[in-house]
């Protein structure tokens, strides 16, 4: 039996600690894992609990990315609670099996700790690997700082494996910034953070012998389709429920309120800038300094959840803005970003019409400053006051060399 | 096997391997006395993979059972340690039976398709 671990109310963690913690103490049967920069010390710092005796589980040491998703799918078709964690070209190399995992139904917990993808090679957080996996079938969550990532991947554990979602679930920090960031994080005890997430409930095992049962089969044409629109249905209608019941629960417990998504000095703003990660922490800084300094009504709206899209939520969080600057941590190759693009498919049947425009910044780790916030925010009051784009549709910010923009 | 609608189907894409559970291991339950489910492939007909199939002789079998414990798709049906023949339903016409047949001739050889068993049978060869 595992030992339990004292924890001081306040801990002083960084992101991946947090993360590690957490898979720790939701007393997982199987980890399969192969360690990447930035995530790497949480599954090193697991397998240091597993050595000193606080881990009765698993833990699968195996050759790549692609076998450590493949493990993890195998040890949860047979009937076990399963997580792991990766970054970048590992998250990459996980790609084939991440749509294994969720086409089976089966609620791995993936760690992902945000980071550019090569080539040119890169160690440091963006947000591309966040956005290869998001057609996956993958619940995805966004964490902005430790104590959120903390928390996520308990949440994780109990969205996902809840027997109507029966869904793999990701859990996003930002490589570096919050993987990496010692904080302040207030944990639960070991009993009640297994108790938050509860006993594994376990559904159409392969080791129950008396019911032997087939995963991975081969569909063609005449029933592919409706596999994966099962699949979609249950991404569409069975997920924002239980994300909602299972962030009131964590809330009657810790305190700590969640929201699909997340908003921000929005009661009476005129313009918002909408973000991922760690950049929703500088921009929500930036919204109260020029609030305070200037009077100006910013403020900053975030997806907590990121898949499935909450269409609905953030047509409400956006009600009455009148700009909104999308900003994406990834390259978008030859597109609008995945932000500016969701968020205008969102919007285009709504009632409200504000001034959508995208800023493509921080790639490869480029800092994102209260700076570039600040400027961000002028030209979205400028288009907010015109009613119309006083800027090209698309820039890059903080990017050397003659400006560049698009349309 | 009736289409079902996306409503109608078990999430995950699994299929179960029995019509009912089995109260005890399908090892000890003779193949043809399981309750296979209609979606096994034990129901599902693919010999139509094969270009070759092999031709066994009975009259030269030792019932030694190398083909039946190296048939990688467990075709070969064998019953109480006796050779009976091969599962032409599910044999993909691989030959490993054949290579592995230790006889003088082999008790099990390739024959193309269209060529009928008897046929087959009478022109097997002399031992070498």
């Amino acid at each position: 039996m595992a030992e339990k671990m004292e924890l001081n109310e306040v801990e002083v963690w960084d992101g991946n600690m947090a993360a590690s913690q957490a898979l720790r103490q939701a007393q997982i049967d199987v980890v399969a894992a192969y360690p990447i920069t930035p995530s790497t010390p949480i599954v090193q710092n697991y397998g240091y609990f597993l050595a000193n005796g606080y881990i009765d589980g698993e833990f699968v040491m195996v050759e790549s990315e692609h076998a450590a998703m493949s493990g993890c799918v195998g040890a949860a078709a047979a009937g076990g609670r399963v997580a792991t964690a990766t970054s970048s070209q590992g998250y990459a190399l996980m790609v084939e099996v991440l749509y294994q995992a969720s086409g089976m139904r089966l609620p791995i917990v993936l760690c992902v700790v945000n980071r550019a993808l090569a080539a040119p090679l890169n160690v440091n957080g963006d947000h591309s690997d966040m956005y290869l996996g998001r057609d996956s079938g993958w619940i995805q969550l966004d964490a902005f700082n430790a104590q959120e990532a903390y928390d996520l991947t308990l949440m994780a554990f109990r969205i996902g494996e809840d027997v109507d979602v029966r869904l793999p679930v990701m859990v996003h920090q930002d490589g570096f910034i919050t993987s990496h960031t010692a904080e302040n994080v207030r944990p639960l005890s070991d009993d009640e953070a297994y108790a938050f997430i509860g006993e594994y409930p376990m559904v159409n095992p392969m080791l129950d012998l008396a019911k032997p049962v087939t995963y991975g089969v081969q569909t063609e044409e005449d029933w592919h389709f409706e596999h994966k629109a099962r699949q979609h249905h249950d991404l569409m209608t069975k997920v924002f429920g239980k994300v909602e019941e299972v962030f009131d629960a964590f809330e009657k417990k810790t305190g700590r309120k969640y929201k699909m998504v997340e908003e921000y000095f929005m009661d009476d703003a005129d313009v918002a800038i909408v973000a991922l990660g760690t950049t929703v922490d500088t921009a929500v800084f930036v919204a109260e300094k020029l609030r305070k300094e200037k009077g100006m009504k910013v403020g900053v709206v975030a997806p907590r959840l990121i898949r499935p899209w909450p269409h609905e939520q953030i047509v409400e969080a956006l009600k009455g803005v009148k700009a909104i600057g999308a900003l994406d941590r990834s390259s978008p190759n030859g597109a609008m970003g995945m932000l500016y693009n969701e968020l205008a498919g969102s919007l285009y049947q709504s009632d409200n019409q504000p001034v959508l425009t995208n800023y493509i910044y921080g790639l490869g780790g480029r800092d994102f400053t209260v700076e570039h916030a600040e400027e961000i925010y002028q030209e979205l009051l400028a288009n907010a006051e015109a009613g119309k784009p006083t800027t090209p549709l698309q820039q890059f910010v903080g990017l050397r060399g003659p400006k560049l923009s698009f349309y | 096997m009736k289409y079902l609608g996306w409503d109608e189907l078990l999430p995950g894409a699994i299929l179960f391997s029995f019509k009912e559970e089995l109260d005890k291991d399908a090892c000890e339950i003779l193949p043809e006395e399981r309750p296979y489910a209609e979606t096994n492939s034990h129901e599902a007909y693919v010999g139509d993979w094969r270009v070759l199939k092999p031709v066994y002789n009975r009259d030269l079998c030792i019932d030694c059972q190398f083909c039946w414990i190296y048939c990688p798709d467990v075709s070969i049906i064998s019953r109480d340690k006796k050779m009976i023949g091969v599962d032409y339903d599910h044999c993909k016409g691989c030959g490993i039976c054949v290579e592995v047949c230790p006889t003088n001739p082999k008790s099990l050889l390739m024959f193309e398709e269209r060529i009928p068993n008897e046929e087959a049978l009478a022109q097997w060869p002399e031992k070498e």
